[in-house]
């Protein structure tokens, strides 16, 4: 034990990727303390490096800058100590339900005998008893990644790190699953000293950990610490929980901005880019419609969330596409339609077209893209070439998903052509 | 989907560049040269056993054959999870070694033949080298497709797997045993029945070889069915095919069906699958009571002890990451002295190949001409049939459940084998050996290609068929519509074997004896035949380089391009 007593420790740790102009900062100097018997929840939007940083805990990744101490003691290597569990559940599917948890025992070096017990005291804290001979296929989502859970216990870790492990379960098995990590967590039957959970779900935060670090993108860094101080097991009516949802809402919504703020600069400008949100435009229209209809325009955004079913990351990308292109305005966790917005939500879908069209056209990236277009020969480019300009901004992948969206909503508004075959990006006449 | 696709893919990740390939190029030339140089100090008559033709010593023969096989394919294993465990976690090792398997692959096997056994018989004992070259061979024709599965399944493990058996601390037995091995297990399996269809194909040649006035031969059904053609004895020959079939019929019937079904386990996905391989045997072995007993006690529980072992005496791994340090500097200088060598053998080997007088280079280029067109024709004949009856059988289940098993059991009888019969037919007909020549490749590909395409024409989702009958789209609309483009690329993957599968098969195609007679036509594989035979190794040499230039540049130029053009676009998935 170290003498300050935490058993985790980041300061100022980095991640850089790709050298000279095409670098690219994923975290930038992020801290982080964890004390034994806390439940911590990084919380942030996709892309913050989230997943990153628990690789980086967990000893799978070496980051590029900064320092990480476990127990006083720097880092080397796989943390023993520390331990995964996936979104994806990572089970080996040609293994027993037994099997999958006694390997973990037995790259421990426990005896046979042993582990078959320990293997099925395991299974029975879960509730998988009677399941221990079933293969992964013939279990469900949330057993499945209650199988997760056991093996990652298997090794008695103290530090059990979960990365997004109720994502890809279904609302009820998620549920479920929550409570029952927390039964186990609170009630002490589990001999983990310390759990990081990665997510993008704010409820999700609120309801399980005593601490909430939000995280925002570009590049990956911490913009609150926010206490949990309510007892369990937490109500989600409670006022004090739906208080400190909204409140996380409000951070990561954050407020509209002046106009040349809101929009950046151009690529190969000084100053940043401004990425487009990656969304569709469908539930772009759906969201605007949606708030057209309520009392004076207006919505709690995370009371929006339950509304609409959908998650809070979306939500939140959805939300900044609409600021974006100035259909509506976000102050203090609410939502307003504009005028422009309200006309948008109520005309045809030819002027739809029209009115998204003028928006994007102010926006320096398109501005950036059409008169990159206009200048070229046959007023046509390559994507390849496109995103190579781009990688000067944003890193390879965001590139190519900045590319995508433009090229989706150019084409919705009818600016843009492209031929996939060719990979060519053309200036519709109209736009010339 | 069919498991049928899981074969005979290229990796479409990777793309080879052309300095990688000049290299392999010239150090295989080089390699070939030290052989032929090596042979030449073989002794100069050999005669080999006598081959009875009498049907009671098929069983014998039988077992000699299947050991070579074996032992060959036993080899094949080990060195594919070498090469390829190799090639999937060295940066520096990955881009010199698949440059150099996607060559080896194009690599005639058959020119192989005279320079691995005449540097055998050179340096070993006769019979011993005679074994050991004869394996060799079948090995070659058995390894490539193996390596590139491990290869491929190496880098394709999904990474949340990779992570938790290093979060979990598996040493390098228990990610091989747990991890590696079995997400491997099914393509491995497909790819090892494969591969012994391709031993079969060469069998005949390994074991019967003459090079000059040296003429080898080893006891075995390869050389049976060899010596009953020579002679023109078709009662032995009908024996013999005989055998060949049951014998076929056989393993697939007792080893890769219960293995297929058994490793129907090892599929990634969560989910049950619709219809998994079925075996009667695999079903008799599970229920049977007595097989559980002594499995338990002879194989399962040893194995068990085994496991602890070799669990505990791998080393956990340290704390270091698997970073990818600077080799030593021993390596360096290694890989300097080798290379030096290898200028040094590339010199003296292109000495040779300049005194070629420009009469014979002349003569290969018409012979590459010949081949290349008579590939060509065998692709046509192939397509044409292939693409109608594959899809008649993948569209229809019920014509599938009663063919496929016909079909399969058809392909799995090695061209080779028939060859001899064939040209007592063909030989008759206007074209003579053109025209067998030909059929061979036609016999010996066309399956890849049917196979694919059955794949292919099964994986049409049904959706879309429904939808080309709403649609109520006229017969050529629909095949131009939604068949053609959805076994679009089934059938380059099919092409891409069938093709190499031909040209390698140019070499028994173009040049054969039967009955005594030595019959040959125009084409490379007959120039690099007689080469053998007359024992004019730089010719041999020079024939068989043009040869591996041609097939890896029009993979390059042609096959890779268009695979890609079909991942692209035509990919249903």
């Amino acid at each position: 034990m170290s003498d300050n007593g935490y058993l985790l420790e980041l300061s100022r740790v980095s991640q850089v990727y790709g050298s000279g102009e095409r670098q690219f900062t994923a975290i930038k100097d992020f801290d982080l303390t964890l004390k034994e018997g806390e439940f911590a929840a990084l919380l942030g939007p996709t892309g913050c490096g989230k997943s990153t940083l628990l690789r980086i805990i967990a000893g799978l990744q070496v980051p590029t800058g900064g320092r990480v101490i476990y127990r006083g003691r720097p880092l080397k290597g796989v943390n023993p100590q520390a331990t995964i569990v996936f979104q994806t559940f990572a089970l080996f599917p040609w293994l027993t339900v037994q099997e999958n948890v006694e390997v973990a025992l037995k790259a421990h070096g426990v005896p046979p005998k042993l582990r078959t017990s320990r293997a099925l005291d395991l299974l029975d804290r879960v509730g998988l008893d009677g399941f221990e001979t079933a293969y992964p296929r013939e279990l469900s989502g949330g057993m499945l990644q209650k199988v997760g859970f056991a093996r990652a216990m298997a090794v008695e870790p103290e530090l059990l790190c979960l990365d997004e492990p109720f994502s890809a379960l279904d609302v009820l098995s998620a549920e479920a699953l929550r409570g029952d990590l927390l039964e186990l967590w609170t009630g002490g039957k589990i001999p983990t000293k310390a759990i990081l959970m990665v997510t993008h779900h704010i409820e999700e935060a609120v309801f399980m950990s005593d601490r909430i670090v939000v995280m925002d993108k570009d590049p990956g860094r911490v913009i609150m610490n926010l206490k949990v101080d309510l007892p369990h097991p937490r109500l989600r009516k409670d006022p004090r929980f739906l208080n400190l949802v909204d409140r996380v809402y409000m951070v990561l919504a954050g407020q509209t901005q002046p106009e040349h703020v809101e929009l950046g600069t151009a690529p190969g400008e000084p100053g940043r880019t401004r990425a487009l949100p990656h969304i569709n435009i469908d539930d772009l229209s759906g969201l605007l419609e949606y708030l057209d209809n309520m009392p004076n325009n207006r919505a709690d955004i995370y009371a929006l969330a339950q509304e609409l079913q959908v998650n809070s990351d979306e939500l939140l990308r959805l939300i900044e596409a609409v600021e974006l292109l100035g259909f509506a305005n976000v102050a203090y966790g609410d939502i307003t339609l504009n005028p422009l917005g309200e006309t948008f939500a109520e005309a045809s879908i030819r002027s739809r077209k029209e009115i998204f069209a003028t928006r994007i056209r102010r926006l320096p990236l398109f501005k950036w893209l059409l008169s990159l277009l206009r200048a070229s020969d046959k007023k046509q480019m390559e994507w390849d070439v496109v995103q190579k300009a781009l990688e000067l901004e944003f890193h390879e992948e965001e590139a190519e998903r900045q590319l995508d969206t433009a090229i989706d909503w150019g084409r919705y508004a009818e600016l843009l052509a492209y031929d996939d075959s060719s990979q060519i990006l053309f200036l519709e006449p109209g736009a010339a | 989907m069919n498991p049928l696709l899981r074969i005979f893919k290229i990796e479409p990740g990777w793309r080879g560049s052309a300095w990688g390939d000049a290299v392999v190029l010239f150090g295989l030339g080089v390699l070939l040269y030290l052989g032929i140089r090596l042979g030449l100090g073989a002794p100069a008559v050999i005669q080999g056993p006598e081959i009875n033709l009498s049907p009671s010593f098929l069983p014998h023969y039988l077992t000699l054959s299947l050991r070579r096989m074996a032992a060959a394919y036993v080899l094949s294993l080990l060195f594919s999870l070498v090469y390829g465990t190799l090639a999937a976690n060295h940066r520096i090792a990955e881009k010199i070694l698949l440059p150099l398997l996607d060559i080896l692959q194009s690599v005639p096997i058959l020119s192989f033949l005279p320079v691995v056994l005449l540097s055998l018989v050179a340096i070993l004992p006769l019979q011993l080298a005679l074994e050991l070259s004869s394996i060799i061979l079948i090995f070659t024709s058995q390894v490539w497709n193996l390596t590139f599965a491990w290869y491929q399944s190496l880098t394709t493990i999904p990474r949340d797997l990779q992570r938790t058996s290093v979060v979990l601390g598996f040493n390098s037995w228990l990610r091989f045993k747990t991890l590696e091995l079995p997400f491997a297990a099914i393509t491995l399996i497909w790819n090892s029945v494969a591969s012994w269809a391709g031993g079969w194909f060469f069998l005949m040649a390994a074991e019967i070889f003459a090079a000059g006035d040296r003429n080898f031969r080893l006891p075995g059904l390869g050389a049976y069915l060899q010596e009953a053609a020579s002679q023109g004895n078709l009662s032995a020959l009908a024996w013999g095919l005989g055998v060949l079939i049951l014998t076929i019929v056989a393993l697939d019937q007792f080893i890769w069906r219960p293995l297929l079904a058994w490793s129907d386990r090892f599929k990634m996905q969560l989910v049950e699958s619709e219809n998994p391989p079925t075996s009667w045997v695999y079903d008799a072995l599970r229920s049977s009571r007595l097989y559980a007993y002594v499995s338990r006690r002879l194989i399962f529980s040893p194995w068990q002890r085994l496991d602890e072992r070799l669990t505990r005496l791998f080393p956990v791994p340290g704390p270091d990451l698997p970073g990818k340090g600077r080799p030593h500097w021993l390596w360096y200088v290694l890989g300097g002295l080798v290379v030096l060598v290898v200028l040094y053998e590339g010199y003296r080997g292109g000495q040779m190949l300049l005194g070629i007088p420009l009469g014979q280079w002349q003569a290969i280029v018409i012979g590459l001409t010949a081949t290349f067109i008579r590939v060509f024709i065998a692709l046509i004949i192939a397509l044409a049939w292939t693409i109608p009856t594959g899809v008649a059988i993948g569209t229809n289940p019920r014509l599938a459940k009663w063919l496929q098993p016909l079909v399969q059991i058809t392909a799995s009888v090695p061209a080779t084998a028939l060859f001899p019969v064939l040209v007592l037919v063909v030989l008759r007909l206007p074209g003579g050996l053109n025209l067998a020549a030909v059929l061979l490749m036609l016999l010996g590909t066309q399956w890849y290609l049917l196979f694919n395409i059955i794949a292919g024409a099964s994986a049409i989702p049904q959706d879309l068929k429904y939808t080309t009958n709403l649609l109520q789209l006229g017969r050529w609309e629909r095949w131009r519509t939604l068949i053609l483009p959805a076994i679009f690329p089934f059938v380059i993957t099919g092409s891409i074997t069938a093709c190499g599968g031909a040209w390698n098969a140019s070499i028994v195609a173009e040049y054969t004896q039967f009955g005594g007679r030595i019959m040959y036509t125009t084409g490379v594989g007959a120039i690099i035949s007689q080469a053998t035979a007359a024992g004019d190794y730089p010719l041999l040499l020079a024939a068989t380089l043009a040869l591996i230039l041609t097939v890896s540049t029009t993979n390059r130029l042609l096959w890779r391009r268009l695979y890609r053009l079909a991942e692209e676009r035509y990919r249903m998935e």
